[in-house]
């Protein structure tokens, strides 16, 4: 399985990193590890052989991978691994990067996501996505909250009102903010901005809740009631979600996905890639001794 | 460093030496130079607005008349309105000045006289002085002597005279207005309903021919119309006629510093007062009722005295039908600039463009406007519903300048300004908004229209509030596209279809021009200037405070908090 390639290797490093790691930066080709039991899994969302390119760079370097349906997927991997790019690729969002070219398809649900007849506007109705920084539109916390029924011309006051509850309660926002719904979500302190944020994306009920580092910005109270969050919504969506905190990903996941330079290197259950991983570079990496 | 100095030493003189950071460093003659710019384009812009608000506040307020004796026996009434120290070259020896406003333009043939103080044998300040604004003529200055009713004079001596001035005065303003209102508004009506028949036979001409019934029938109704006119007008004449000649019964009688009787209809004077006389609440309830004339009045005297209420009317009302054209324009242009052309040389060579056209001299667009707006569009719009217009009064509506052309015209002038302000806007708005909403499923215009707009809105706004400053403050281009001298109907007035934008009007801007630069006697014109442009800048400021503070209400809305 590994790369015979190990004679480039500097004789100063670590045993560790002789192999896949270095082969990978040294731009060859390796195998992902990934573990029976995700194949077990019934899958959300497949991804097939992807390739992605930001003009003649190439970000992601055929990815395939199942993610498990009502589990949470974690991704982890150092910085510009092409973890975002990944998740962006899932909902299209990098379409709007004018340079991006791809190949290879997702499926969600068994729909093709890249095929040319998909309605993107459709697709990504059907998947909630929360980003690194809380980006609260400027309107009232109400509307933000039912911004996707509003644009899909929703104008029952009583559905709008129960989705808003239903959705903050989700959140775990409602209490805090039930008597200001009409004031301007950016009144909100950075936790509860991410938290709505996390209830705009579950609103229209999507079938895959992507959010990218949602606890990076905030401080470790609400980091802890964005986890307690993510774990309830276990069970009832699909997660998939983009972290740098492997007590985090540890705590929070049931899968792990271990990614290095725009591959996938190994993914299993949490407890398999934190206790007895396949490679020993993930070991190092999920104990913080790599790099 | 000197390569001889004692390695101790010199590591010591290093430490002291790294303890100060060294002036540029720090950055001080920066902040002086930055600051001193900042202070010294302040320093101007105060100055012109405290010169311009000090000059244009202090015309209205009435000042003493002062009586000199001149050693040549002349004397003269008037105000001192300047002082000047001059060297004599001759003698090297310095001779103070002082400019007087004498007035009595028709006995000396000039408003101010330069008078050396050495000529000055005695001062006075007479009690009864009476300065008085006149219909026509400009002001005077001199004592009231004698009131005259019927010719035979009832009263003499000043305090008698003013009083029956005082009680006579109103009733007969009153009837003087009453009748320019008949001349004004009932005539014009009759007019109108003239001007309405002859078209509408000119219309059956176009329509049906010469020979048609229609023509006919519309030939009798004009008959019809102008016999009925005929005797309205005569009887608006016997109207007026009885007003005029009631007034002209009563006369006042000055005299002069000199001594020159001068007697005047009683209906020629707008307003007098004795300024050596008055007390500060007095000479206040002068200076507002001059100030209220200024601001509700007709223009008289070529625009050098009165009001210029029109002017006002006209600035406000270009300027916002400038906004209202402007605004739309440039949001959408700036949008597709932004939202929807994908960057590349043809996108940049548009933005260039549009900022070169910024730099483009007002006059040009004036000449673009004058020669597309009216002769274009405006023709076009002539021969499609006004042809009688044309046929009959060989008078085009809509193909000569008016407001309309005139507000379309800046709007061009500042649509640059616009477009670059909404596209910095838009560009602020950050990229993780339309990301969220993107993700949420939204479409680009959803996207735009709910969450970029209303981001975007304050700068948009910043941006239109530059542009109806610029606008507002325009001259050239408007003498080209409708800006007249003096213009006797308002754009809007109750008269169908109450909106006239094809009508020529007047402007404040263009009004400083026309009394400070063209007037015969722009030097009596000239208080009049610093106060119409006090007044132009006062209403700019209105303008720009009133969109500030709704830029603050929208910007409230989105206030971000720090976290
Ligand atoms: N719009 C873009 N244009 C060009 N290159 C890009 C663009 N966005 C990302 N990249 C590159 O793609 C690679 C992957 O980036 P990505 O943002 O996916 O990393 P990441 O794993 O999310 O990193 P981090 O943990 O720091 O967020 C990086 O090398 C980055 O420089
Ligand atoms: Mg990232």
């Amino acid at each position: 399985m590994t790369s015979s390639s190990s004679a480039k290797t500097d004789p100063t490093t670590t045993a560790f990193q002789e192999d896949r790691l270095v082969a990978v930066a040294a731009g060859i080709d390796v195998p992902s590890e990934v573990h029976e039991q995700v194949a077990e899994e019934q899958p959300v969302l497949e991804i097939d052989s992807f390739n992605l390119w930001y003009g003649s760079k190439q970000a992601l370097h055929g990815i395939s991978m199942p993610i498990p349906e009502r589990q949470v997927t974690a991704l982890v991997g150092p910085s510009g691994c092409g973890k975002s790019t990944l998740l962006r690729s899932v909902n299209r969002l990098n379409d709007l990067v004018q340079s991006v070219k791809i190949t290879g398809d997702m499926r969600l649900n068994g729909d093709s996501i890249y095929d040319r007849r998909t309605d993107v506007i459709e697709l990504r109705k059907r998947m909630g996505m929360v980003f690194q920084k809380p980006n609260p539109f400027p309107m009232s916390i109400y509307e933000n909250v039912v911004y996707a029924l509003r644009i899909d011309g929703e104008r029952n006051r009583g559905v709008l009102d129960e989705v808003c509850e239903r959705s903050l309660r989700g959140a775990a926002l409602w209490d805090e903010v039930k008597d200001r719904l009409a004031d301007s979500a950016l009144g909100l302190s950075g936790g509860q901005q991410q938290r709505l944020c996390i209830a705009r994306a579950i609103a229209a009920e999507p079938e895959v809740l992507l959010l990218d580092e949602p606890c990076s910005a905030l401080d470790p109270i609400a980091t802890g009631k964005v986890e307690d969050l993510i774990q309830e919504l276990r069970g009832t969506y699909s997660v998939l979600m983009v972290t740098h905190n492997m007590q985090q990903a540890s705590r929070t996941s049931d899968y792990t996905a271990f990614m290095y330079l725009g591959r996938l290197i190994e993914y299993g259950p949490t407890t398999e890639i934190f206790t007895k991983p396949i490679l020993r570079e993930t070991e190092a990496y999920v104990t913080g001794r790599f790099g | 460093m000197n390569s001889d100095t004692a390695p101790r030493r010199r590591s010591s003189r290093r430490r002291v030496r790294s303890s100060y950071t060294n002036l540029a460093a720090h950055g001080e003659p920066w902040v002086w130079l930055t600051a001193g710019s900042l202070g010294t384009a302040l320093a101007m812009i105060i100055g012109l607005l405290l010169f311009i608000t000090a000059r244009g506040l202090a015309t209205f307020w009435p000042l003493p008349l002062e009586r000199v004796q001149l050693a040549d026996g002349r004397a003269l009434l008037g105000e001192v309105t300047d002082r000047e120290q001059q060297v004599d070259e001759s003698s090297g020896e310095t001779v103070s000045q002082r400019l007087i406003r004498t007035a009595n333009y028709e006995l000396t043939g000039q408003h101010y006289q330069w008078i050396d103080d050495a000529d000055i044998i005695a001062f006075a300040k007479p009690d009864w002085a009476t300065a008085v604004e006149r219909l026509e003529g400009g002001r005077f200055h001199g004592t009231p002597q004698y009131f005259y009713k019927d010719g035979d004079v009832v009263a003499t001596g000043p305090a008698a005279t003013w009083q029956e001035f005082l009680e006579i005065h109103p009733a007969v303003r009153q009837r003087a207005a009453e009748a320019k209102s008949i001349d004004r508004h009932e005539r014009g009506h009759v007019q109108r309903e003239l001007r309405a028949a002859r078209l509408a036979v000119a219309q059956a001409e176009l329509d049906f021919g010469v020979e048609s019934p229609e023509h006919a029938s519309a030939m009798a109704a004009e008959a019809d119309v102008q016999e009925r006119a005929a005797e309205e007008m005569q009887r608006f004449d016997e109207q007026t006629a009885t007003l005029r000649d009631e007034n002209a019964r009563y006369e006042i009688g000055f005299l002069t510093a000199d001594g020159t009787d001068v007697r005047m209809p009683v209906g020629e004077v707008v307003r007098g007062w004795q300024p050596n006389m008055l007390t500060w609440p007095g000479k206040l309830a002068v200076y507002l009722d001059r100030w209220q004339e200024f601001l509700t009045d007709d223009p008289r005297e070529a625009n050098s005295a009165g009001g210029v209420f029109p002017a006002i009317w006209g600035t406000v009302a270009m300027t916002l039908i400038m906004a209202i054209f402007v605004a739309p324009f440039g949001v959408l242009a700036a949008l597709y600039l932004r939202e929807y052309a994908s960057s590349g040389p043809i996108t940049s060579a548009v933005r260039i463009a549009i900022n070169n056209l910024a730099g483009v001299p007002s006059i040009v667009y004036g000449a673009f406007g004058l020669g597309f707006f009216c002769y274009v569009v405006g023709a076009g719009i002539d021969d499609l519903f006004f042809e009688a217009s044309l046929v009959a009064d060989n008078q085009p509506v809509f193909g000569t300048g008016g407001l309309l052309w005139a507000s379309l015209t800046l709007a061009l002038l500042t649509l640059p300004v616009v477009i670059v302000a909404t596209e910095e806007a838009l560009a602020s708005v950050p990229n993780s908004m339309r990301e969220g909403s993107y993700a949420c499923g939204a479409g680009k215009w959803q996207t735009i229209r709910r969450i970029v707009l209303p981001r975007a809105l304050p700068g948009i706004m910043t941006g239109l509030i530059l542009a109806m400053a610029r606008g507002a403050g325009e001259v050239a281009p408007l003498m080209l596209v409708g800006v007249k001298k003096l213009a006797s109907e308002l754009p809007i007035d109750g008269v169908f279809p109450f909106i006239h934008p094809e009508r020529e009007f007047m402007h404040l801007a263009y009004l400083i021009y026309d009394v400070g630069f063209q007037s015969p006697n722009s030097q009596a014109a000239q208080p009049m200037v610093f106060t119409i442009t006090f007044l132009l800048v006062a209403i700019i400021a209105v303008l720009n405070i009133a969109a500030i503070w709704i830029r603050g209400r929208l910007r409230r809305r989105f206030e971000t908090q720090q976290f």
